[in-house]
């Protein structure tokens, strides 16, 4: 089986691909998939190949996303929906702790072990992955790690996809997160109209691949596979500086442009809440009615809210001219320094997502405009 | 120690000091649906442990009634619309210890709030046949209009939820966790689809404070922003979204001008779009 991972590529055919679920769920995971639900398309639980998307592709642009249908037998002939992985790995609501009160001996607390089923996720994308990685140095690799979301972690199976179709929203060939899957997975596919170019990098891949019944890739199947991730790149038409934003957003801090987006921006949180590397939550407290029990939860946050901002007696961040510049200087800037690069990954949710279509790519064009590369 | 469910230390009530005492509660009804009362009925299980809990001396819906009675804690639901509600919720605030807001009239005026920006008398002349017989204010207005309120529940309806979190936070003698965040936030965490970027529907959840769950987005509709204004409120820039996804102007102010149209928030916005 080494060899196999080695040789680098094997071929499954569309008829066959039946198989990679059953394998997968044969060996312990619950298959997480995209599917058509509500108007988009959501990860959700996959037991059969006729579950994914077909005949369907995107049309995103800011404030806005539909479905259209298409004369495409692909399986993954679209662009990323609303959610990546994040909510797989940093739950937008999940209680970390209790307390019981004890007549005797006042109060007893006790952690609440995280829920974390082995899960294989079907169709990620290499600006999610980029933003997996990133996720995971803040959540594991930092001085505190996060036991319910390493619990998750540890659980995924990567099963990604090279993305052929980017929406008019992605820059990731920009950030230099994508549209190429290049590392991070389990098994990486390519899809082509006879079926898919399998590369497997992890020992847990190469076992899943090796059930497979794949046959050795073509270069016709290659060369099949290449182009179109290449003529999708080429698609992509927002342009984003690659160089550390962080001296100049922090010089300029006064920008009159930072006014003018406030005056569009909802403050609603939907661009962090869509973002895969955005983790800032909110904790909170739910006792039961008598006052013997109480739950302590974690929620998504964000830096549109009043109370994060919020210490003793004053919220820092009022307006949303602040809130806005929060976000952008942390996740363009200031990220440099704790994560070492960018927090953003170029996936085009914040834009497409925002109720009021606010593309940051122009705001960040506006308010770096001397700059050379912006 | 003794455990006491129910109430800690400082917040006994110094009226009925004993063991046996519990805090004592009333609901009070104004101009309303009776839906927030309801809230509470609908407690199920939880209604059973909070009988335990406190005497309920005045609930004229669920029997008790005694109106002028000495509490701890006073639900108001309802708006103030007529010259006796005005005297009945002075006389409640004299009598306990903390007044509650509950719902969209008590908070905001209720959809009735509507009359306030017409002509209350032609109104009323348009559907009683004897309308001297009426004693009623020109304007519907909320509780804290009148008399200090010290907590104030929005929604409309309330939820079982709000209410219990709240009836706990009070009987722990804290205050209850606000909820600021607005409806999208929540609408996220459910992850829901958005109506407005995936079908164009003119949702007001950017614009209205969390509470509800995000309710009608889970069901795929747009919210009519029951649960009020959020803070900071960018009506403007939501004006100009739902003028471009083709709502006329006098669409638009019915979206701010409904169950919540006596908040300021939605008011202005929704007076601005009709000068
Ligand atoms: S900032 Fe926007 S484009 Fe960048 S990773 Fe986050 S959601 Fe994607
Ligand atoms: S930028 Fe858009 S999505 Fe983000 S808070 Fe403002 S209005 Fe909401
Ligand atoms: S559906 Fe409404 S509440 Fe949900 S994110 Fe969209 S605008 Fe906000
Ligand atoms: S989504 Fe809006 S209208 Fe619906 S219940 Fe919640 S606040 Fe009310």
């Amino acid at each position: 089986m080494a060899q196999m991972a080695a040789a680098g590529f094997s071929f499954l055919q569309r008829g066959r691909f039946q198989q990679l679920f059953d394998v997968l769920q044969e060996a312990g995971y619950r298959c997480v998939g995209p599917r058509v639900t509500d108007g988009a398309i959501l990860y959700d639980t996959v037991t059969k190949v006729e579950d994914l998307p077909q005949a369907v592709r995107d049309r995103q642009a800011p404030g806005h996303y539909r479905l259209e249908s298409s004369k495409s037998e692909l399986y993954f002939a679209w662009a990323n929906g609303p959610q990546a992985l994040k909510p797989l790995v940093f739950k937008p609501r999940e209680t970390l702790w209790q307390c019981q009160a004890q007549p005797s001996r006042g109060l007893q607390f006790e952690t609440v072990p995280p829920e974390a089923p082995a899960t294989a996720v079907i169709g990620v994308r290499a600006c999610d992955l980029a933003a997996l990685r990133l996720q995971d140095r803040h959540f594991i690799h930092g001085p505190v790690v996060d036991p319910a979301y390493l619990a998750r972690r540890r659980n995924l199976f990567l099963v990604a996809v090279n993305c052929t179709h980017p929406a008019d929203t992605c820059f990731c060939r920009s950030t230099g997160d994508g549209p190429q899957v290049t590392n991070g997975f389990d098994l990486l596919l390519s899809e082509i109209d006879a079926g898919f170019v399998i590369e497997a990098r992890t020992d847990q891949g190469v076992d899943v691949l090796g059930r497979l019944p794949t046959e050795g890739a073509t270069a016709k199947q290659l060369e099949a596979a290449r182009q179109p991730i290449a003529r999708g790149a080429q698609a992509q038409t927002r342009r984003f500086p690659t160089r550390n934003l962080r001296d100049t957003l922090l010089s300029n801090l006064d920008h009159p442009r930072w006014q003018q987006v406030a005056e569009r921006c909802l403050s609603c949180g939907n661009c962090t809440a869509v973002c895969p590397t955005c983790f800032c939550h909110s904790e909170g407290d739910e006792p039961t009615l008598d006052g013997s029990r109480s739950e302590h939860y974690r929620q998504w946050g964000s830096c549109f809210t009043r109370t994060h901002s919020y210490i003793h007696g004053l919220v820092i961040r009022g307006d949303t001219r602040l809130r806005y510049r929060q976000w952008l200087t942390h996740k363009l800037g200031t990220w440099h320094e704790q994560y070492g690069r960018s927090g953003c990954v170029g996936c085009g949710r914040c834009i497409s997502w925002c109720p009021v279509g606010i593309d940051l790519t122009e705001e960040i064009a506006a308010i770096c405009a001397s700059a050379a590369d912006a | 120690m003794e455990h006491r469910p129910g109430m800690t230390g400082q917040e006994t009530n110094t009226a009925a000091a004993e063991a046996v005492s519990k805090p004592r509660i009333a609901v009070h009804k104004f101009a309303s649906c009776d839906g927030c009362q309801l809230a509470f009925l609908n407690l199920g299980e939880d209604l059973l442990a909070l009988m335990e809990m406190v005497d309920v001396v005045h609930f004229a819906e669920a029997g008790p009634v005694d109106p002028d009675a000495e509490v701890d804690f006073a639900f108001i639901e309802g708006s103030i619309s007529t010259p006796a509600d005005i005297e009945r919720v002075k006389r409640i605030r004299e009598r306990s210890r903390y007044v509650i807001a509950v719902g969209a009239c008590a908070t905001a005026g209720g959809l009735q709030a509507l009359r306030n920006m017409a002509d209350a008398g032609q109104w009323m002349r348009a559907v009683y046949a004897e309308p001297g017989n009426i004693k009623s204010l020109d304007t519907s207005t909320p509780v804290a209009q009148h008399i200090k309120v010290d907590l104030e529940l929005w929604g409309c309806p309330v939820n079982g939820r709000q209410v219990l979190a709240a009836v706990r936070a009070l009987l722990s003698g804290v205050a209850p966790a606000e909820e600021h965040d607005k409806v999208c936030l929540e609408c996220k965490r459910r992850q829901s689809v958005c109506v407005m970027v995936a079908k164009g529907m003119p949702c007001m959840g950017p614009m209205t404070r969390t509470g509800c769950g995000a309710l009608c987005p889970s069901f795929g509709r747009d919210c009519y922003g029951c649960y009020g204004p959020a803070e900071n409120s960018n009506t403007d820039s939501l004006t100009r979204r739902f003028e471009g996804l083709g709502l006329l102007p006098d669409a638009v102010a019915r979206r701010f001008l409904s169950i919540n149209n006596g908040a300021p928030a939605f008011n202005d916005a929704g007076r601005k779009l009709r000068e």
